[in-house]
């Protein structure tokens, strides 16, 4: 059994992606969307929270918004994978459920 | 209805997640437009919104960041950016828009209208504002 978790909050604005990677079970996958793309990007004060999370946790993050908000995809911590619309829709086909983190 | 006072506008939110910062731009141009004292100023979040390169298209809604460019045309060419905010974020001057304008008291010299200060230099700039809106 896996779950998708969707986080959409900026990571300096809310806890939502410190409490998703913290109640994620491990082999989950989690998808960073709207403000919470803030939170793929390395060398910020949440950057070492998601490379620890990513030893149990599969990140990606959805490419329109990150285009959106001016952020280079060089600049997102090694190993995010960057997802279109149609590899969201993929993800939640591949995954049991989903849990949409606000 | 002459006369001018020193308005402060605070940006604490990234851009499209949330009206804020769109409605704030909305503000700072009727500020301008009343012909007062603007100041803008980005900390936390807020600083996202100078960020260069957006590109909405896969959004399909508007990308307001060239609006920012165009303060300089109604005299809001102070811009003040938390240093502090973007160090949090991994982000320097290099990764805002070049915001310039052209500085009328000095042969119109093109100039940055964007400031990087210290939290404690902004809490000095808020404290000669007369009028403080936080967005």
């Amino acid at each position: 059994m896996s779950i998708l978790h969707t986080v959409n909050k900026s990571p300096f604005d809310r806890n939502s992606l410190e409490a998703c990677v913290r109640l994620a079970a491990k082999g989950g996958s989690v998808l960073l969307i709207e403000d919470g793309v803030y939170g793929a990007m390395k060398g910020t004060s949440k950057s070492d929270m998601v490379t620890n999370a990513m030893k149990d946790l599969t990140f990606y993050v959805l490419g329109p918004d990150l285009k959106a908000r001016g952020v280079d995809e060089g600049k997102l911590i090694d190993g995010v994978k960057v997802v279109d619309y149609s590899g969201f829709v993929n993800l939640t086909v591949e995954n049991d459920k989903a849990q949409a983190w606000l | 209805m002459s006369e001018i006072k020193k308005f402060m506008y605070i940006n604490r939110k990234a851009p499209y997640g949330t009206i804020y910062a769109w409605e704030s731009l909305e503000v700072v141009l009727i500020g301008a437009a009343f012909e007062q004292d603007v100041s803008v100023a980005f900390v936390d979040d807020g600083v996202y919104q100078l960020c260069k390169g957006q590109d909405t298209t896969g959004l399909g809604i508007k990308n307001f960041s060239a609006t920012y460019r165009a303060l300089g045309d109604y005299d809001v060419n102070k811009l003040y950016v938390e240093k502090e905010s973007l160090d949090a974020r991994g982000l320097t001057l290099d990764d805002l828009m070049p915001l310039k304008y052209e500085d009328e008291n000095d042969d119109y010299a093109e100039k940055d209208s964007i400031r990087v200060v210290s939290s404690k230099e902004l809490a000095e700039i808020f404290d000669q504002q007369e009028v403080l809106f936080n967005f």
